[in-house]
């Protein structure tokens, strides 16, 4: 509890996020058979589902079961995935092999065979040429109680140790803690955080104690670091969450990683697309026109 | 599930394992902060599940460059064999509706560990004290039945004072008692399921509001070296026994970034 200047005492929020235990406590108690199913239809709602959206059917196995890989790239966020999109889905021919379909309260995507590029989505793809690299899109939120289901959906229960991941997303500078005033870091700016079996150099330094990180790259990394996967994390403090061509290129020093470089062809013509794509978007969020 | 840091499972039969619960203040993980960086424990493996929010970053307990890259996660446990301590800690909250399957899932791994017996460190709301409680010490102790055998008659030396029952329903003047710890978070379901289970469980915890928790943190550790004697006892001095306790690297910029000096 507080008390404010008016005088009034109002229910502080609890740091250790102790008022849902109560609260779930009290309602497992009042729970009728009803509660139940609302909550086993909900829990339904709420599941991720893999699928072919050419075939329109379901992955009965795991995504990396049905195409074993050597290499995971995931974008997880928009200016990651545009930084990929141009970058190195412009080389090469990319293959869709995968789509999760999943509802929450930030993603409400229902119709995953007909998407407009401004809606949110999680794509897979693999590389037509070397089938083992295998690359994900991810610009949907995926909520904290969808994570570990979509680990299962995409890499399954038993660890498969001959791969290496990388993962690439962003965060608002603001959310990095150093002793000196936020204001004044030079942003965008990438730090990465690696699993104890990545045995190369990161392209940019290591992201200092006491910054953590949360949601889909932490819980892709948690899984990468106990099943002793080699994994790194690249990870874009940026001012500018929406998508912005300068948090995108950002990303470049990533392009020299062992797992970038063999994909990257034309770097040139990689920046017209991000140049095009910005385009795009600036024009659709511009309320003016 | 537990998953070794190492090929093989470690022997942790007989040990006495720490955890906390994520409470109020977040006083027990603090406290199992302290203990594992004092003691420089060593991890031994990972509780690997989907009851706990994902996060990761470098090691929290870095004492220089070349041991601050090991990446850490949400639920990871430690041991110090030569004491036969065993400590979980835990560094993220419970996905909802998830924190009774983890503890199930939890002391059911303790129990087929043989683990000697499980102390949570936690704490408790200070403004739900009765007038007896605000007159007494901060700290409480609950003991399971299992384990009160063989531990009493050391509680009762120390003088310590045992979590008082509570109205179950505070409105009503007739209501049965029972234990409650409100803002204990997991406390109490993993009091009554050891209560159940037969699990040797000792729960120590502090009355406390929300701010600045770490001296609840350092009261926290001394109540439990009271008992345990972890460190060496030493003079009735606070600002020794702070002294004591490392406090890990993690801790820095505890309550944010440096401030815009265009502020002043």
């Amino acid at each position: 509890m507080a008390a404010t200047f008016f005088g009034e005492v109002v229910r502080a929020p609890c740091r250790a996020g102790t008022e849902d235990e109560e609260e779930e406590e009290e309602e497992g108690k009042r729970e009728t058979a009803e509660d139940r199913e609302v909550r086993r239809q909900l829990a339904r709602k709420r599941e991720v589902r893999l699928f072919r959206r050419q075939t329109k059917t379901s992955l009965e196995v795991s995504l990396l079961e049905k195409y074993p890989c050597s290499k995971f790239i995931i974008a997880i966020g928009n200016n990651a995935v545009a930084f990929l999109s141009s970058f190195v889905m412009n080389s090469g021919v990319w293959e869709e092999v995968g789509c999760a379909n999943l509802w929450n309260e930030w993603c409400r995507t229902t119709d995953t065979t007909h998407l407009s590029p401004a809606e949110a989505f999680c794509v897979f793809y693999h590389l037509k040429s070397s089938p083992s690299v295998v690359l994900c899109q991810c610009s949907c939120y995926v909520a904290e109680d969808q994570q570990y289901q979509w680990l299962e959906k995409v890499f399954g229960s038993c660890a498969r140790k001959n791969m290496q991941v990388t993962i690439l997303t962003c965060r608002h500078v603001t959310d990095y803690k150093t002793s000196e005033s936020t204001s004044s870091l030079h942003s965008p700016f990438l730090k990465a955080l690696k699993t104890q079996n990545f045995k190369e150099l990161p392209c940019c330094s290591l992201l200092e104690q006491p910054n953590i990180v949360h949601d889909l790259p932490a819980a892709v990394l948690s899984y990468c670091q106990v099943w002793r996967i080699p994994a790194v994390l690249y990870l874009c403090y940026t001012d500018v969450m929406k998508l912005d061509l300068i948090t995108v290129e950002a990303f470049k020093p990533v392009l020299s990683s062992r797992s970038l470089k063999g994909l990257v062809k034309n770097i040139p013509q990689s920046t017209e697309i991000l140049k095009k794509l910005m385009t795009t978007n600036e024009i659709q969020s511009n309320i003016y026109t | 599930m537990f998953v070794p840091c190492g090929e093989s499972v470690p022997d942790l039969a007989g040990y006495t394992f720490l955890m906390p619960a994520v409470s109020v203040g977040n006083v027990g993980q603090l406290a199992m902060d302290l203990i594992i960086s004092t003691l420089n424990m060593c991890k031994i493996g990972y509780f690997y599940t989907d009851c706990l929010v994902p996060m990761v970053g470098n090691n929290p307990y870095a004492t220089a460059e070349e041991n601050s890259t090991e990446l850490s996660i949400n639920a990871e446990i430690y041991a110090l064999p030569s004491k036969k301590l065993a400590a979980l800690q835990l560094r993220s909250i419970f996905i909802k509706y998830k924190s009774k399957p983890f503890c199930e899932k939890l002391l059911s791994w303790v129990k087929s560990s043989n683990c000697a017996k499980v102390i949570v460190l936690s704490s408790s709301h200070s403004y739900h004290r009765n007038d007896l409680q605000l007159r007494s010490t901060p700290f409480r102790y609950l003991l399971t039945p299992c384990v009160q055998k063989s531990i009493q008659t050391k509680i009762t030396s120390l003088n310590w004072e045992e979590m008082e029952k509570s109205p179950c329903i505070p409105e009503i003047n007739d209501s049965e008692f029972c234990i409650r710890i409100p803002g204990g978070g997991i406390t109490k379901t993993l009091y009554d399921e050891s209560c159940s289970k037969e699990i040797a469980m000792v729960v120590l915890l502090k009355f406390v509001s929300e701010g600045d928790n770490i001296p609840d943190a350092l009261g926290l550790v001394e109540y439990l070296n009271e008992w345990l004697q972890i460190l060496k006892p030493c003079c009735d001095d606070p600002t020794a026994s702070a002294l004591r306790w490392k406090m890990p690297s993690s801790w820095r910029l505890l309550f944010g970034s440096g401030l815009p000096p265009a502020l002043f």
